[in-house]
């Protein structure tokens, strides 16, 4: 790195700045060292991030199976993705999805956060429990769900029975695998939500609460119009890292149901390799992902733009 | 920063609210225990199977505990799969990529952090934006990248496309900004470059971010599915997710099997999250940090 700088090379662009920066003795050699420092992340991120990304655009135009060249077909597999009912329903369901996990996971989340944040003994080892599923890979929890909701020999199912309670399809019906499915990634989201919540509720200012119990607020209200609100920033990111999370759900979905049955848990991303790697339908898969991408920016750019200041104490 | 440490209440103890407290606090304990069990169950339950006798597997009668404790579905998966090479290639690849990615992740940070270069806020948002690109959109030309380079059929094919992450040039940033400004000012003054400031300035003072950084990408890499299932597809480089699709795949309903596999391959990060709790703590609850 310091050699880059000491053989003077021309830097990529750097122009002395008007608004500084530039014109300070050594700026040039520490924008060269800025860049070295970087080196490594920019030349891993752009070979393997930024190049595929490009190529994912380009691939998005051609009809390939992976061998040999591709036939450039213009828009085709964008006009495709119009009238194929598989991708409407995986487009459905990763709406549904998210919609689903993202304010459910934080409910039980800024419960178990409140719970967690009161008085009560052995805080530190229900914290522990609550955070554990977070070590355990999408597989294995992906497989213990395959195994609970077993409809011949699962747990879920032999449960319900000793209580009484029909039991559900959970591999046949497409409901109840939906449901199957949801349920898994909440047990294994929800501490990541509470986590964020207690970080963000041992922020809040001890007095504020004290403030408004003298005022005369009862729990309820001091939850309700204190607490929340203070905890509007943890809200903000944890729906930001939620819908992200959902429009990738991945290792849940392909382990536990594979998409179905009949597509009935199919999701955007589940679809994309299936089509890339299965049917080997690959700029198809690549219009797919090109459409997931554009779709997750605009929701998180809408919800950025939007909901900044509500969420923020006002 | 915030961190999750778990410390005070939300509200001073006065003797009144204290005596209306401890009335709810049978019930918010009670709450507590019945979530645990909940959240638990599922894993004493993967336990219970992987201990548990075909024949009581296959006996259809719905028990909530073994009858007699047994190895056999361990020693069933130890004779039929290369189990301690999954292993092998679980640890090789998940130490290489984080310690790949602690260098690269702090080398940035500081960069972004201390240096001032032109571009250097675009590049660092851009970074962050890299968090938002699904894996499946960019998977078949990365296939096909790691393909053409000649990394396909090596550990290589998983560890450099997963080794950079902008969570982690993020974390690094966020923390070392953190280091006042004067000291690395008094260390140029001493005539110190920039390599020297990071390596005896900001590494030292960054012990902790290292430990989050090294635990995170760990945790990452050991429990990493989608892309290991498209670059590794030879039986004997599988990481331990993969050998575990596998071998369900292969044992089909014999559930005793995948969960004493899927217990293996899910205990070392178990110990470890408990072990080292605080920095995976830490990691998770920085990302709040704006």
């Amino acid at each position: 790195m310091t050699t880059t700088a000491r053989t003077g090379a021309a830097p990529p662009a750097a122009p002395a700045r008007p608004d500084g920066g530039g014109r300070r003795p050594g700026a040039r050699r520490e924008a060269l060292t800025g860049y070295g420092f970087l080196a490594p992340l920019l030349v891993l991120v752009g070979t393997f991030v930024a190049v595929p990304l490009l190529g994912a655009a380009a691939l998005s135009l051609q009809r390939t199976n992976g061998f040999g060249e591709g036939t450039w077909v213009g828009a085709e597999n964008y006009l495709r993705l119009a009238s194929d009912p598989v991708f409407w329903r995986a487009c459905l369901n990763t709406v549904l999805f998210t919609v689903i996990v993202t304010p459910a996971s934080m409910a039980l989340g800024l419960g178990a956060a409140v719970l967690l944040n009161s008085v009560l003994p052995a805080r530190a080892l229900f914290r522990s429990v609550l955070i554990l599923p977070m070590a355990v890979s999408g597989v294995a929890t992906a497989l213990i769900g395959v195994l609970v909701f077993d409809q011949n020999s699962g747990i879920a199912d032999g449960l319900l029975r000793a209580l009484g309670l029909p039991t559900v399809d959970w591999q046949s019906d497409g409901v109840a695998a939906f449901a199957s499915v949801v349920l898994v990634t909440l047990w294994w989201r929800t501490g990541f939500n509470m986590l964020i919540y207690l970080a963000g509720l041992q922020g809040i200012d001890a007095e504020l609460i004290e403030a408004a119990t003298l005022d005369g607020a009862g729990p309820w209200q001091r939850f309700r119009y204190v607490v929340v609100p203070m905890l509007g920033p943890s809200s903000f990111f944890l729906v930001i890292m939620n819908v992200i999370y959902s429009f990738q759900v991945f290792d849940i979905v392909f382990v536990l149901t594979g998409g179905g049955p009949q597509n009935a848990t199919t999701v955007l991303v589940t679809y994309a390799y299936d089509n890339g790697f299965v049917v080997r339908d690959q700029g198809y898969a690549a219009t797919i992902g090109v459409v997931l991408l554009l779709v997750s920016l605009l929701f998180t750019g809408l919800r950025w733009r939007t909901s900044r200041t509500r969420d923020l104490v006002g | 920063m915030r961190t999750a440490t778990p410390t005070r209440p939300a509200t001073p103890d006065r003797a009144v609210r204290r005596r209306r407290r401890d009335r709810w606090m049978p019930v918010r304990l009670l709450g507590a225990v019945l979530v645990s069990l909940a959240l638990l169950f599922p894993l004493y339950w993967m336990v219970v199977v992987a201990f548990s006798s075909r024949s009581e597997l296959f006996s259809g009668e719905t028990r909530l505990w073994p009858r007699a404790v047994t190895l056999e579905n361990f020693e069933r998966v130890f004779d039929a799969f290369p189990v301690v090479t999954w292993v092998g290639n679980s640890v090789a690849i998940a130490l290489v990529v984080s310690l790949l990615s602690v260098t690269v992740s702090m080398l940035a940070g500081y960069a972004f952090a201390h240096l001032r270069f032109r571009g250097s806020t675009a590049l660092f948002l851009l970074c962050v934006a890299t968090l938002m690109i699904p894996l499946q959109v960019i998977m078949v030309p990365l296939f096909r990248l790691v393909t053409s380079m000649g990394l396909f059929g090596s550990y290589w094919a998983v560890i450099l496309p997963t080794a950079a992450t902008g969570f982690g040039a993020f974390l690094a940033r966020q923390f070392v900004i953190g280091i006042p400004r004067d000291l690395i000012e008094a260390a140029r003054l001493d005539g110190a470059g920039h390599v020297r400031i990071f390596l005896r300035i900001v590494l030292p003072l960054s012990r902790p971010l290292l430990a989050v950084l090294f635990f995170m990408s760990l945790l990452q890499s050991w429990n990493d599915f989608a892309w290991p299932l498209v670059a590794l597809q030879d039986n004997t480089l599988y990481t331990l997710p993969i050998g575990l699709l596998y071998l369900q795949g292969q044992l089909g309903s014999d559930y005793g099997g995948t969960m004493a596999f899927a217990l293996l391959s899910v205990l070392p990060m178990v110990v470890l999250f408990l072990v080292f709790q605080r920095y995976f703590v830490q990691g998770f609850a920085r990302t709040g940090i704006r």
